[in-house]
């Protein structure tokens, strides 16, 4: 047991919080906004400059072998600065299912363009009514020949704008809701009969709803088993939520820290109103809400390795409650503190409260997960 | 960053974990479990046992018995301790005023107290709170005048717990009225049994008798009681509440309790059917469970950190473990509460001390729930707590 951080994993916290101290500030952020798809082709550069990108994939396949921590510590550092870039979809999920489940030829068709920063992907999953359940697929994949073909509408697809590759579910056989009978497809983006709708989200991140329309592609589109991938996706979208869980850590402590500052200097009645014990107590409890927080990201983090797979749910279900009722409180307790300049636009907190706020209801909100460690028996 | 035990960790587990399966006395742990309380000698009973298989003082430092454990194995040890359940050593004497004596006290008293501590020979009070110094413990008024070779004490203590079993007390003294309210106060150990020291019970809101007024008439101390030096109290006060940081967050008790709910609550029923089939009590259960992990996981970072980095100054993460500890056991007792509704009300005229065997069990949990608000007021209550997070983390 050990929650120090190693030589290589602390060197990597320097580069990557160096690299976005230089590069990240809230101006330039807006900036990166206002570029095509809404984020920054340069910083991503950057990122893939310093091997950020290829930090999770086998040395075999180019990368550097890095496990759970190591994406913890650059999902933190993107939370803390707000990052825009598709990191999350392109690294951690795409990459996810081309990690776990990719032919050695897919791998060498899609992981060197994401290590180099030349190609990002996007998952095209949520649809219409599915809410969060990952088995509730109404998008089709039927066989013809030896390929697919693709109908169905997918929603809120983050990087779905800028993504070359799109990562599809879709159902081979069976009912909506059925668990087995469920594949993940590699879709070019640019391929006939996909359409997208493209804007920008609450958090200031771009998403898009696509339609496939007889979308054809050939059987090495396939990743894993077409009929029989729900574990699979299950998987990868653990892996995200982890990741999710460790980018709130980042924005709960960039939160608390600009909130603290904002307290210390805003002064009225003639004093600071951090000196007010009511302001104080509600500052504390945002520090224990940040550390608990903390804590189940780690502990989601550890979970990742955990060999049962209904062990290792359950555990990443409990830590994303943890940091859903961890990240409203701070969220909502740092706009209140900072009183009327957190409701404006001009500042940057009330940035950070929308992008933890958007994070809850990613991949299964609070209730959601509660549910599910109580249906699963419980955690002790 | 390695966050999994490692396979002596685990190793180290299993023969606690034997130890006190084959140790603890039944009946001890069932009245634990019930959440009863326990005679002086059942208590002091397996306190001997631990004492003789060298784990009564496992964290003092090894020329005064104790084990030389890693904080992991502490916390490993104390986790299991408290899952069993078996009774905690005594704080009083083995976390609190023993390592004042090693660190502070002569030769001599080293000598004299510390054996009788680790096997219990005396059981020790501590007299700190006043009637008028409770979070502001620095006003104390309990005067020690110097009169040739001897202390002579005034005063009055109070919420001192289990006072009414105690041999000895560690006792914070006045004794210059003219220094500042720190400066001027004195760590003297006597005995409970001297001419002059009257003990006054308290009955709290559970009906139950564990804390107690202390009064102080002209009580004569020999001259070598004193700690340390004079007016250095408050320092080694300060150090003994320090001292003991990561057991305040007692994970293992609220765990023990929460399997005791889940097993409860598959035979209580309510509209029919056993309680844990009813999705929003489920719901209840599994937040806190949460709560509980995330607090585990914060206690095993404050540990690590200890072992890695020394025990230093008090760490402000302790803080956490209180607050999030005391928030935990209470609403462990609240779903006790939950589980048993209606039956929570009957009360047992005899107290509770396990005398009563005809008395169903459930009569200990609504006084269970009445007694665990005290968690959040003593050992500095979560306001202060949130006070020292404010000024020690946040710099506010």
């Amino acid at each position: 047991m050990d929650f120090d951080l190693n030589e290589e994993q602390r060197l990597l916290k320097e580069s990557i919080d160096g690299l976005l101290t230089d590069s990240y500030d809230f101006e330039q952020r807006k900036k990166y906004m206002k570029e095509k798809g809404g984020w920054s082709k340069a910083v991503w550069l950057k990122l893939a400059e310093q091997g950020l990108l290829g930090l999770p994939f086998s040395e075999a396949d180019g990368g550097f072998g890095c496990g759970g921590v190591e994406t913890m510590i650059v999902m933190e550092a993107l939370g803390k600065a707000l990052v825009l870039e598709p990191y999350l979809a392109t690294v951690v999920i795409g990459g996810g299912f081309l990690r776990h489940a990719g032919t050695d030829a897919q791998k060498a068709a899609h992981v060197p363009g994401i290590i180099d920063g030349s190609k990002t992907l996007a998952f095209a999953q949520l649809e219409k009514n599915s809410r969060y359940d990952l088995f509730d697929v109404t998008t089709t994949a039927k066989k013809k020949g030896d390929g697919w073909v693709i109908d169905g509408e997918k929603f809120v697809v983050l990087n779905g704008e800028n993504a070359d590759t799109l990562v599809v579910t879709a159902r081979t056989r069976g009912d909506r809701r059925d668990r087995s009978g469920i594949g993940v497809f590699l879709v070019p983006a640019n391929a006939k009969g996909v359409a997208k709708k493209s804007y920008p989200t609450q958090d200031g991140l771009h998403a898009a709803d696509i339609t496939f329309t007889g979308v054809e592609v050939g059987a090495d589109a396939v990743i894993g088993n077409p009929e029989d991938s729900l574990a699979l996706i299950e998987r990868v979208v653990d892996e995200a939520r982890v990741a999710l869980c460790a980018e709130a850590v980042g924005l709960m402590d960039e939160s608390l820290k600009t909130t603290v500052e904002y307290i210390k200097t805003r002064k009225q009645f003639g004093v600071a109103i951090g000196s007010f014990q009511s302001l104080q107590h509600r500052a504390s409890d945002m520090f224990v809400a940040a550390e608990q927080a903390r804590s189940m990201s780690m502990f989601a983090t550890m979970a990742n390795d955990f060999e049962d797979a209904r062990e290792r749910s359950n555990a990443i279900a409990a830590a994303k409650v943890q940091i859903g009722k961890s990240l409203k409180f701070v969220g909502q307790q740092s706009i209140q503190l900072h009183g009327g300049i957190g409701m404006t636009m001009e500042a940057k907190i009330g940035h950070y409260f929308k992008r933890l706020t958007m994070i809850e209801n990613t991949f299964g909100d609070t209730d959601y997960h509660q549910r599910r460690v109580a249906d699963a028996g419980g955690l002790v | 960053m390695d966050l999994a035990f490692t396979r002596e960790e685990q190793a180290f587990r299993e023969e606690v974990r034997q130890f006190f399966r084959d140790n603890v006395p039944p009946d001890t742990r069932r009245k634990l479990v019930e959440g009863r309380h326990l005679s002086k000698d059942e208590m002091v009973n397996w306190w001997r046992i631990l004492n003789k298989k060298g784990w009564g003082v496992s964290h003092w430092p090894k020329q005064y018995g104790g084990t030389g454990w890693t904080a992991v194995q502490h916390y490993i040890f104390n986790e299991e301790l408290q899952a069993h359940p078996a009774p905690q050593p005594l704080a009083f004497g083995v976390s609190m005023v023993g390592p004042v004596i090693y660190t502070f006290g002569s030769e001599e008293q080293k000598k004299k107290y510390l054996p009788r501590i680790a096997n219990v020979d005396d059981w020790w009070c501590q007299g700190f709170s006043e009637p008028g110094s409770g979070s502001d413990l620095a006003s104390l008024k309990t005067k020690a005048e110097r009169r040739g070779d001897k202390w002579i004490i005034n005063g009055q203590k109070t919420w001192t717990t289990l006072a009414q079993h105690a041999d000895m007390i560690f006792c914070l003294c006045r004794t210059d009225n003219n220094a500042k309210k720190q400066m001027g106060i004195s760590f003297i150990v006597f005995s409970m049994k001297s001419k002059g020291v009257t003990v006054r019970p308290i009955q709290t809101i559970d009906g139950g008798h564990e804390v107690n007024e202390v009064f102080f008439d002209d009580v004569e101390v020999p001259i070598e009681n004193l700690i340390g030096e004079e007016n250095k109290g408050w320092d080694y006060a300060k150090f003994l509440l320090g001292n003991e940081r990561t057991g305040i967050a007692r994970v293992g008790v609220s765990k023990e309790r929460l399997r005791r709910i889940r097993d409860l609550a598959g035979k209580v029923e309510s509209s029919g059917k056993p309680i844990i089939q009813d999705a929003a009590f489920r719901e209840k259960l599994a937040a806190c469970e949460i709560e509980l992990k995330a607090l585990e996981l914060t206690q095993l970072r404050v540990v690590a950190d200890e072992g890695k980095h020394g025990k230093g100054k008090p760490n402000p993460a302790s803080s956490v473990l209180k607050i999030k500890g005391s928030e935990i056991q209470q609403t462990t007792t609240e779903l006790l509460m939950e589980v048993i509704g209606p039956f929570a009300a009957p009360y047992d005229v005899h107290g509770d001390d396990g005398s009563n065997e005809a008395m169903d069990w459930t009569a200990q949990i609504a006084p269970s729930y009445f007694n665990n608000r005290k968690v959040s007021i003593y050992g500095g209550s979560n306001e202060i707590q949130r006070n020292i997070i404010a000024k020690a983390v946040l710099g506010l």
